[in-house]
């Protein structure tokens, strides 16, 4: 076998793979008529695409060394800002189109709003990335239930709906949102000038800045980046529910976390792979998914998923270990 | 001298693939100052990691302590043998008052379950009694100087009854008053009867406080001798195997001028600095540490922007006020602190290479062109040397001299005008050294402008053309390093 074939095999990517696809056979053994049904395999494949897009965008994060636990809070203050618009002007009578048009933009402008407000903080003020996401959760929190009140934004047009629930040739839009989004934080981490900056800052950002770079700069754009992507889940997600409500995806946080974690991105920054964190994403999925499919009760589902994360977590620690020792 | 305290024998220790010491013995005497001695990867580390437990000697070997024979430490052991390493960076405890660093090691040893604040105390006033210095107990570590902190390591294993006190390269960061402290302290030390192992690359240091030489090359060992039976020379030929001397390169008087700072002064840092860097021409910038050197090279620099004054590039004003400005104009400057400052050392070499490059190497896509990074790296590795020939290579894993390269190679590749050098040589063996030396000279050959920071003289006068001779914030003299003798430069920097 070739070299590069053979480190290929025995890269973490790719025991998580084998991983998931365990984990898949096992699902379907236990629930063949269920777990394998077109349902089901398709509800996942409308409700991956927006906890992979929040998981993507806890992992740029993380790479520099931060982390931002007001994501899905960004997520639906973006969406009520703009589903209120969107509403709004479609119950006064403005066309579907352009209120649409007007409720996306209004999304991804909120969401950049948010990036911009903890890029200041973290980047130039130089509040502790945890410390200063913290405040900015519950900060975004209650700017969201100040605009609803508490209950959800609904009557949106059925054009924004569409975007949620809807598949071109078999394939879900969400998905097809998300595959784009995938190659595009791929090319942008691993890829691009600005990529390979944000590994160095997470690795050592003295050195970085030592070296020329505008570390600063980079911590913002960052910041900007990551909340456009969780305005992007926001959307799918206001879309998908047919309304908009401040606690939407409130239980992603922790698993984006997990999943960035779980598909090698190193907490302390400076290192992991897009696809690392793409099969992380799966296996969480199929996880949670199978598992309620089996009909197992929610509470235990959390419990089955929390020991799984801490398997595989322990696993991944005690290889990297070995490893370290071998060298 | 008094009894010997521990005596190695047949000690040898053998990492996957490289034999890294091979059959060393030797012993140490209570109330002597033993240096041990060695180029980097001579083996020093490694024996002073096997003496603290830290790593367990091959078997066959002895250790024979207080007339107990083992063939290895654990940490404990070595604890409660009262054996007390010193490393570079003191494991202490940065958020920790002077008193917890003192006797927290104490309280965890006598296994108590409550701290004893007043058994502390005197524990730590005890220690810092014994040393004949007085800190406030209270104090957070992190907040004193890196002198002080030294003495509070100190203080510590004299609070841990230390009878075998191993200090690895103490004096690196110091001044050379504090210096001159430490010294006072170790010779107090040795005079109660403490037995003190000591690593240094300084030569004039060694010979000013050591008793007894042990030389390692190779992981061998070539000899233990009294400090009458050598003299520096023959010190150094034992530790290369051959006789070395640094180079001293021709000087130039150059005309052209490069860059020319004006009146610089920041507040607490340095006042009303003017010289002028000519093109091909390498500057030194020296004095005691503390004299405000590094605080004008990161000055220049952008990283530590001075209150007032200009600094003009080929004629032309220029302000520096972050380092993205001053790479933009032409300059690179190589930090003192490598590790912390120069390499990003869980990176790779390329990535290091091409830190500074990563504009160039993608083009208008802002996707990084791999192709080229590639090249960029195969060929600044290859001009440089570094070895070994592997772009992949995590850079913490490279000899300091390696290192160093790496640094450099970065900021060549900018293809700068002034390349600034801050202690380009600390820590590198003498071999590695000379590389340097060489290389730097080359690159004034070429017409770069290099101003190298350096505590150690006779580097300066190597391979410096002029030198520039701080004093508390102040350049109170320049010398065309021709017919000058380091007392010279030395009289004026006291």
């Amino acid at each position: 076998m070739k070299p590069e074939l053979k480190r290929r095999l025995k890269s973490k990517e790719a025991v998580l793979f084998l991983i998931f696809v365990v984990i898949f056979v096992f699902m379907s053994i236990l629930s063949p008529t269920r777990f394998l049904s077109l349902y089901n395999l398709q509800s996942m494949a409308y409700q991956l695409p927006e906890f992979g897009i929040l998981a993507l965008s806890m992992m740029i994060v993380i790479i520099t060394g931060g982390i931002n636990l007001s994501v899905t809070y960004t997520a639906t203050l973006a969406m009520i800002i703009g589903g209120f618009a969107m509403s709004h002007m479609f119950a006064g009578g403005s066309s579907a189109g352009l209120s649409v048009l007007v409720g996306i933009i209004l999304m991804l402008a909120g969401s950049l709003a948010c990036g911009a407000f903890n890029g200041y903080v973290i980047a130039y003020i130089g509040v502790t990335p945890m410390l200063a996401t913290l405040g900015a959760m519950t900060f975004f929190e209650g700017i969201s239930l100040q605009v609803t009140r508490g209950g959800a934004i609904s009557g949106f047009p059925i054009e924004f709906i569409k975007i949620g629930n809807t598949a071109v040739l078999g394939i879900p839009v969400p998905m097809i949102i998300f595959l784009f989004v995938l190659a595009t934080v791929y090319l942008f981490l691993e890829r691009s000038r600005m990529g390979a900056t944000l590994y160095m800052i997470g690795s050592n950002p003295k050195v970085t800045r030592y070296s020329g770079i505008n570390v600063r700069k980079n911590l913002f754009i960052t910041y900007l980046i990551a909340s456009l992507l969780a305005g992007i889940a926001g959307i799918l997600m206001a879309s998908r529910y047919n309304s908009a409500k401040e606690s939407y995806g409130s239980s992603y946080l922790l698993q984006a976390v997990s999943a960035a974690v779980l598909g090698g991105t190193s907490i302390a920054g400076g290192e992991g792979k897009v696809i690392g964190t793409v099969i992380a994403v799966l296996i969480i999925q199929v996880i949670s998914s199978g598992l309620n499919i089996i009909g197992l009760n929610r509470y235990l589902t959390n419990v089955v998923m929390g020991l799984i994360l801490i398997v595989v977590l322990t696993i991944n620690f005690l290889t990297r270990e070995k490893q370290f020792r071998n060298n | 001298m008094g009894q010997t305290l521990i005596e190695l024998k047949n000690i040898s220790k053998t990492f996957p693939g490289v034999k890294a010491l091979e059959n060393i013995g030797f012993s140490i005497d209570s109330g002597e100052i033993h240096a041990l001695i060695g180029e980097n990867g001579a083996g020093k580390s490694t024996l002073i990691k096997i003496l603290s437990g830290v790593y367990q000697p091959d078997s066959g070997g002895q250790i024979i302590l207080g007339g107990r024979v083992v063939e290895s430490l654990t940490p404990l052991e070595a604890l409660q043998s009262e054996i007390a390493v010193i490393y570079q960076d003191f494991s202490l405890f940065p958020n920790l008052s002077v008193m917890e660093n003192i006797a927290l090691e104490q309280s965890v040893k006598n296994n108590d379950n409550l701290v004893d604040w007043k058994a502390m105390e005197r524990i730590s006033r005890d220690a810092l009694d014994q040393l004949g210095i007085s800190l406030d107990l209270n104090t957070i570590l992190g907040d004193l100087s890196i002198a002080k902190q030294q003495l509070v390591a100190i203080a510590r294993s004299l609070a841990n009854n230390a009878r075998l006190l191993i200090l690895d390269e103490p004096t690196s960061s110091l001044s050379k008053n504090e210096v001159r402290k430490l010294f006072d302290i170790m010779h107090s030390l040795k005079n109660k009867g403490m037995a003190l192992l000591f690593i240094s690359h300084k030569i004039d240091e060694l010979f000013a406080i050591s008793d007894k030489f042990t030389i390692l090359r190779d992981g061998k060992y070539i000899g233990t001798y009294g400090e009458d039976e050598l003299d520096d020379e023959q010190l150094i030929s034992l530790m290369v195997g051959r006789k070395i001397e640094y180079t001293i390169y021709p000087k130039n008087k150059r005309t052209e001028p490069l860059l020319e700072v004006r009146g610089f002064s920041k507040k607490g840092n340095f006042r009303d600095i003017n010289f002028t860097l000519h093109k091909g021409e390498i500057l030194g910038l020296t004095g005691l540490v503390g004299a405000g050197r590094t605080e004008v090279a990161q000055a220049i620099f952008g990283l530590n922007p001075a209150d007032e004054g200009t600094l003009l590039l080929d004629g032309k004003e220029i302000i520096n006020s972050t380092p993205n400005d001053a790479v933009k104009a032409g300059f690179s400057f190589v930090p003192e602190n490598r590790l912390q400052e120069g390499l990003v050392l869980s990176k790779s070499i390329e990535d290091n290479i091409s830190l500074t490059m990563l504009d160039a190497l993608s083009g208008k896509s802002s996707l990084i062109n791999l192709k080229k990074r590639k090249e960029l790296t195969r060929n600044w590795m290859e001009k440089m040397d570094i070895r070994p020939n592997i772009p992949e290579m995590i850079t913490s894993k490279l000899s300091g001299g390696n290192q160093q390269r790496v640094v450099i190679s970065k900021w060549l590749a900018t293809d700068p005008k002034v390349l600034i050098v801050d202690e380009p040589t600390n820590g590198i063996d003498i071999g590695a050294k000379s590389g340097i030396h060489q290389l730097l000279r080359d690159l004034a050959e070429k017409g770069l402008g290099i101003i190298i920071i350096s505590s150690e003289l006779p580097e300066i006068l190597a391979i410096a053309d002029r030198v520039a001779v701080m004093r508390r914030g102040r350049i109170i003299t320049e010398f065309f390093c021709e017919n000058i003798t380091q007392e010279d430069i030395m009289s004026k920097a006291l």
